[in-house]
């Protein structure tokens, strides 16, 4: 049977390189035969990668621990779900569910396009092929799933295997991985499209249009594995963090950030025929950095307490890297001519500068977040030294970003196209930063002396009422007319451009996260030996630990202190913070927090043991961290609003490109001046 | 050619803050990365640098005394004792035996101090087969010759 899966992986990398010169040949000859087999061979290395994966979950559930990835990554204690997810526990699994996305991906690109864009497809088939070679080779060559155990020349298998990392098992590690890898491996799809297009010369921006939405639901995906991480953390690690800038994070935001930028500065392309150059770069970087996350977190080139094992990859990855990159930047280079600019800037105050700045500000970030996280290997190789900076640097350089960035959320929807007067300025924000001002002064005087804070609350409140007002206004023009009542004129304002407001939505959401980020300045935290019995006090919060309770299961010991909760003298709540002793990787510890989880702050509490029989308490407060995940449902609500096709649509004015002559033939026909 | 000599300047002064402030922030917050072996022989310049330093935790050498844990940390037989209080919990991580690295300061009573600790269980769940998986009374070859590619 393992003979299958390994053999179907060869057959999927055989038949996704005939893909590549099928299609390339097919184009290149125009035999449509050719290309139309490519695509069929699509749809088999899908299946045959299917069939491969369909296996190895097999062999997880029924713990065939003949294979070594089984052995290493399940026991026979383990509940089903967990021996399902160890499909993501490890390297080799990981890379199959990356691999195998891919193939989901370009499946459905390819059934989706099967009729359409017959000049282009061939090259995007093409595009998408090659990197899914690339990962195929990687999977069924140096990191594969199907090795089996063997002594000598028998193959044996072992009475029981190594069991699931016990940080993994948890309900938001389950989906963090294989949601992040449907966003990083989506961010392909714009790429192979934009590489499309810009190898057959189209003049259009129908790369475009056509990957929107894909570019809307990878941006989900990616955001949802990022905050799922973040949550994860917070609830498993035992410190509360949601966020330490640790390689393996920084690359998953990486990619986030570029494909945000992309996310505004397309509008740009879309509306006014402006920065295409720059959003071929964008949608290249994003894919890049996509395939870097992935190289950086596998390959163990920076260490990290994620702990994924050094491996031999690292090469395969920087060679897959230089020659995309080199290719792409030629390719871009050389088709400069179709990528003039129809417009141009024509005022500091407009919607387009503030796009410009959004782009800027975002690189910049993506920027430091990179050189901070590469850090130790430039140095390395520079001086000698791995020197490594920690998180205050990147929070240094990346708070007064955020805020920034915070300022223009409130700024661009509001501002208009080319050039923007001081008196429209006026009107449109006085009101907004009043109330930002007065909000600010306000937490002032409650005694709030942190800069940053202050700043933040005061922007996420200008951000607010901006958002307000035009939802308000727009509501109140078709209420006026329709005679419905706001809220209902508010859902048909949302429906007729849902692109507009549902933007908007995610604004706020953003925003949410922004006010739950900022009570990270008030945390407060104590550790404590306590006897049974004993009161400690926390904030507001009387504590007081009652006893602490044993037991054991097929997977893990645990023990738990009852912690009760006072307030004002009355019992309002009772915790159970949890130390497990899993049975997987021999005795490995794991903390299960309990977390009491209100608005304005979380009371969070982790047991570390035992000492002298006391219990050893940890006790936070975190203000407003609740906000965050609340943020992370309006941010998906939001970004499905996005997705619901407009009522009205949408013509915008703009330069219509007739055709496009090479920039060196006829430079002036092109720009439009 | 007006608004971008403006949008120019204004790239400029943000790009120069933005620089200003990562130039700072790394030379305030950079540490070097040291091996306890390299330790040993950084001569004066340990006392003064940020240092994280890497080895083993040596086993039986954990003490912990509330939030305040005494170990030593060791590289073949070189050994450096470090002494933890901060306020974060250890990862789970941590224990006799696991890979660590101390982030801190070296003070002159040639105690580590840390402020933060990573640990990792040395490649546990990348583990080689052969050798953890022994089934019991058995005398097979280990590790090299255990895993059959296919």
């Amino acid at each position: 049977m393992e003979n299958l899966g390994a053999l179907s992986l060869i057959l999927a990398f055989c038949l996704s390189i005939y893909a590549v010169f099928g299609s390339i040949v097919g184009k290149w000859k125009r035999r449509p035969f050719l290309v139309k087999s490519a695509e069929r061979a699509v749809y088999a290395q899908w299946a045959l990668q299917s069939f491969a994966a369909a296996f190895l979950v097999y062999a997880l559930l029924t713990c065939d621990f003949r294979l070594a990835y089984v052995a290493a990554h399940v026991n026979l204690a383990m509940p089903t779900l967990y021996k399902f997810t160890a499909w993501w526990g490890g390297q080799e699994g990981s890379l199959l569910l990356w691999s195998w996305i891919l193939a989901c991906y370009s499946a459905v690109v390819v059934w989706q396009n099967r009729g359409k864009f017959r000049e282009m497809m061939p090259w995007v088939t093409a595009t998408l092929m090659i990197t899914q070679a690339f990962f195929l080779l990687l999977i069924t060559y140096p990191m594969s799933p199907f090795e089996v155990l063997a002594v000598g020349k028998e193959i044996r298998a072992v009475p029981d295997g190594n069991g699931l990392n016990p940080l993994l098992q948890y309900w938001s590690m389950a989906i963090h991985p294989p949601t992040l890898y449907l966003g990083y491996v989506g961010f392909i799809v714009p790429f192979a499209f934009a590489m499309g297009s810009l190898i057959t010369r189209q003049p259009g921006d129908a790369w475009i249009h056509t990957t929107r939405r894909w570019t809307l639901v990878t941006w989900l995906f990616q955001s949802m594995g990022i905050l799922i991480g973040a949550g994860w953390a917070y609830a498993v690690l035992g410190w509360g963090g949601y966020w330490g800038w640790d390689p393996v994070e920084n690359a998953s935001l990486l990619p986030w950030i570029t494909a945000t930028a992309f996310l505004h500065s397309v509008m740009m392309q879309e509306k006014k025929g402006m920065m295409k150059v720059w959003n071929m770069v964008l949608v290249s970087a994003t894919f890049f950095l996509c395939i870097f996350g992935t190289f950086l977190t596998r390959s163990g080139v920076v260490s990290s307490v994620h702990a994924f094992a050094q491996s031999p990859i690292g090469p395969y990855f920087a060679v897959f890297l230089s020659i995309h990159i080199a290719a792409t930047a030629w390719l871009i280079l050389d088709r400069l001519g179709y990528l003039k600019s129809e417009a141009h800037l024509e005022s500091v105050l407009s919607r387009e500068s503030s796009f410009l700045f959004n782009n800027l500000i975002l690189l910049a970030s993506c920027f430091s977040i990179l050189w901070g996280t590469m850090f130790p290997v430039i140095s390395e190789a520079v001086t000698g030294e791995k020197i490594s900076v920690d998180a205050p640097f990147f929070n240094r350089v990346n708070i007064p970003i955020a805020l920034f960035l915070l300022l223009l959320t409130g700024i661009g929807p509001l501002i208009a196209w080319r050039r923007s007067s001081f008196e429209s300025l006026k009107k449109a924000f006085l009101w907004p930063t009043a109330g930002g001002i007065a909000l600010s002064g306000v937490l002032f005087a409650l005694g709030i002396r942190h800069l940053y804070a202050l700043m933040s609350f005061g922007l996420c409140f200008f951000v607010l009422i901006t958002v307000a007002i035009e939802f308000v206004k727009g509501a109140r023009a078709i209420a006026s007319k329709s005679g419905q009542n706001l809220l209902m004129a508010m859902v048909e304002l949302t429906h007729r451009n849902t692109r507009r407001y549902g933007g908007y939505m995610v604004h706020v959401a953003i925003v949410m996260m922004f006010i739950g980020f900022t009570g990270a300045a008030f945390n407060k935290e104590r550790t404590l030996q306590v006897a049974m019995g004993d009161q400690f006090e926390l904030g507001r919060y009387h504590l007081k630990v009652t006893e602490v309770k044993e037991g054991q299961n097929d997977n893990y010991s645990w023990g738990h202190a009852v912690v009760e909760v006072y307030q004002g003298g009355r019992k309002i709540d009772t915790l159970t913070p949890e130390q497990r002793l899993y049975s997987a990787g021999q005795g490995q510890q794991s903390s299960v927090v309990s977390i009491r989880r209100r608005l304005h702050e979380d009371l969070y509490l982790n047991f570390a043991g035992m000492q002298d029989g006391k219990a050893i308490i940890q006790a936070y407060i975190f203000p407003l961290v609740g906000w965050i995940w609340l943020g992370f449902g309006a941010l998906v609500f939001g970004t499905l609003v996005c997705l619901i096709p407009s009522k009205v649509k949408f013509e915008f004015p703009k330069t219509k490109v007739m055709g496009v002559t090479p920039a060196s033939a006829q430079p002036k026909a092109v720009s439009g001046d | 050619m007006k608004p971008y000599v403006k949008f120019g300047l204004l790239t400029t002064v943000i790009i120069g803050t933005l620089a200003w402030l990562a130039v700072g922030g790394i030379s305030d917050t950079k540490s070097y990365y040291k091996e306890v072996s390299e330790l040993k022989k950084m001569g004066d310049e340990v006392y003064t640098k940020r240092l994280r330093v890497a080895g083993d935790v040596a086993e039986g050498s954990v003490q912990r005394n509330g939030h305040e844990v005494r170990f030593l940390l060791k590289q073949n037989d070189l050994t450096v004792p470090v002494l933890y209080d901060a306020m974060d919990p250890l990862p789970d991580t941590f224990k006799g035996g696991a890979q660590a690295v101390a982030h801190g300061r070296m003070g002159r009573d040639g105690v580590f101090h840390a402020s933060k600790i990573d640990a990792k269980c040395a490649s546990k769940y990348e583990a080689k087969p052969g050798k953890n998986y022994q089934p019991p009374g058995q005398t097979a070859p280990p590790a090299s010759g255990a895993k059959a590619s296919l």
